[in-house]
């Protein structure tokens, strides 16, 4: 096998008395979708936060496209191509939805002329187009959403990570938002996605690592994952599997 | 475009004193305001000291003359870079440090009180008697006989400073400097080194303060640690863009010409009462975030909105939008 995009290896990270992750490694195969799911505090969006340059990690190591980038600030790492999203949308209200992804895509791009363009492009690829001159403290949630997902595409990233992009959508706003995640892995981009929605995450990741109380849990294709009996006792605890096998109730 | 061609002609149309005077304090508070706006109103970062800028920016001026005979001309560009320097190292201190929103604006404070402090009792500054620039009213030596060149001169400082930042807007680096003021954060995601950033626009900010500054020495040709480095200057700095529209090319000087003709009002109502003048900015601060944030800049896009949807609508509509 070719060597993963990204390799973290036994990465923690405490917070006082908080060990927030404990050892933590998982890979992200180049060209892939790769989930991370857990119980609410399990630690995900921490460990977002460490490879992605805004929390430093207190032990282990982050390797990406070869080079070890722990401790690397934000925007030296967004230069490298590794992009995220925010788990609560974090767009820049005063501006329009196109100057939002245009920031982005000025990190490629010194014109304006041209870095709007590029955001146009991107906002077409993400269903956005429709709303570029609107201001952006207009959008409704599932419209920043995809916000957030067009921002960081606009730095073509090689890597993007992304917390909870369906999150807070309803169903139809979800099934409407699979395909553009996918079309984006299409494009070569290698996406590490944390995800609750497991309909999605079933359906687009081919490798899932469940996170609990800051450990690396489970991983594998999301079919073995969702009926690992660790997986099920994670989120609804001690003996939750037993109770239900012998109450006859299928996995998923 | 055409504002700047009816100002420029204000000394034409009148020799009085009392309104080049005027017309002067207008120019020079937009100038500093300019300043102010770059870093606050597009940047976000709220300083509460640029009298520090505008300060050695004079003092530099005055100094450089005064104690080693600099042409005055020379004097006035090493102000402007006097005060970027400063600037740039308040920046570095403080953006270092992580300081933003009000410990920010209160560390500035600190800065430009401390440099005051240093200019009241330093023997070079003159200490508490002030500089006196010697009276030379050669234009070689940046004296005039009348304040028409003067004038001219400010309106042609203000003007760059007008353009400046209109192309700052445009570029790059004016997305990434609205981009930090939005969210940092998200900012720093998209690959916007918010520091360097935050930094750059600290130093040009506190370059077109202090420019404001060397004029203010040229003009009175008197500057002492309460007119150079005193918080009058640091208010009146971030008055005039908050009234006038903050984060808008225009709002300085807007601003600057509604605080600068309170000031006038107060004083002939009042018979220059002292102080009152602080009190009235103060209310009109107070009116000014609670019911137009945007400053004048704000009312009048709102207002020319309205007019254009109004063009298109029924005249009833005129009528509603006249009341």
């Amino acid at each position: 096998m070719a060597e993963p995009l990204l390799r973290v290896e036994h990465v923690s990270k405490r917070f006082g008395g908080l060990l927030a992750l404990d050892r933590a490694s998982f890979t992200a195969e180049s060209g892939r979708i790769t989930a991370l799911i857990g119980p609410n505090g399990a630690g995900k969006t921490t460990l977002f936060a460490i490879i992605s340059g805004f929390l430093r990690a207190n032990g282990g190591s982050i390797v990406y496209g070869g080079a070890g980038i722990a401790g690397e600030p934000p925007h030296r790492l967004a230069r490298r191509g590794i992009a995220r999203t925010f788990q609560i949308a974090q767009p820049f209200t005063g501006l329009t939805v196109c100057e939002n992804i245009a920031v982005g895509a000025y990190l490629s791009r010194s014109s304006r002329a041209n870095a709007l363009a590029a955001a146009a492009d991107v906002a077409r690829a993400v269903g956005l187009s429709d709303l570029l001159d609107y201001p952006a403290s207009s959008l409704t949630v599932a419209g920043r959403k995809r916000l957030e997902l067009a921002r960081a595409l606009a730095i073509e990233p090689r890597l993007l990570l992304l917390d909870e992009v369906l999150a807070g959508l309803n169903p139809s706003e979800i099934r409407d938002m699979v395909p553009v995640i996918r079309s984006i892995c299409d494009r070569g981009i290698t996406i590490v996605m944390i995800e609750h929605v497991m309909q999605a995450v079933m359906s687009l990741a081919e490798r899932v690592f469940v996170l609990a109380e800051g450990r690396i849990i489970a991983e594998g294709s999301p079919h073995a994952i969702a009926s690992d009996t660790h997986v099920v006792e994670a989120y609804l605890g001690r003996g939750a599997a037993n109770r239900l096998l012998a109450a006859g109730v299928p996995h998923a | 475009m055409v504002a700047m061609a009816v100002l420029a002609a204000v000394p034409l149309i009148t020799a009085s004193n009392v309104v080049l005077n005027f017309a002067v304090m207008v120019l020079l508070i937009a100038l500093v305001g300019q300043g102010w706006n770059l870093l606050g109103g597009y940047g976000g970062q709220y300083s509460f000291g640029h009298a520090a800028f505008f300060g050695t920016g004079a003092y530099a001026t005055a100094i450089l003359q005064m104690r080693y005979g600099v042409n005055a001309w020379l004097g006035f560009g090493v102000g402007i870079a006097a005060g970027a320097l400063v600037g740039a190292a308040i920046g570095a201190l403080s953006f270092r440090s992580g300081l933003r929103g009000s410990y920010f604006a209160l560390v500035t404070l600190a800065f430009a009180e401390v440099l005051r402090i240093i200019a009241s009792v330093a023997p070079i500054t003159g200490a508490g008697v002030g500089t006196l620039i010697k009276l030379d009213l050669r234009p070689e030596a940046f004296q005039f006989q009348s304040r028409a060149p003067f004038y001219w001169i400010l309106l042609g400082l203000v003007g760059a400073s007008l353009i400046l930042v209109r192309v700052i807007e445009g570029i790059r680096f004016g997305a990434y400097l609205v981009a930090v003021r939005e969210n940092e954060d998200a900012a720093k995601a998209l690959g916007v080194d918010a520091m360097i950033v935050k930094l750059g626009a600290m130093t040009i900010s506190a370059a077109i303060t202090a420019a404001g500054g060397c004029f203010y020495a040229q003009y009175f040709l008197f500057i002492d640690a309460g007119i150079a480095y005193g918080p009058w200057i640091s208010v009146e700095a971030l008055l005039a863009p908050i009234i006038g529209g903050i984060g808008t090319v225009f709002g300085p000087l807007l601003g600057a010409l509604v605080i600068k003709t309170l000031g006038e009002v107060t004083k002939l109502a009042t018979g220059d009462a002292p102080g009152l003048d602080l009190v009235i900015y103060g209310c009109v601060l107070v009116l000014v975030i609670a019911f137009a944030p945007r400053g004048i800049a704000g009312i009048v896009d709102d207002l020319r909105r309205r007019f254009r949807s109004n063009a298109t609508a029924t005249p009833a509509a005129l009528d509603h939008g006249r009341g």
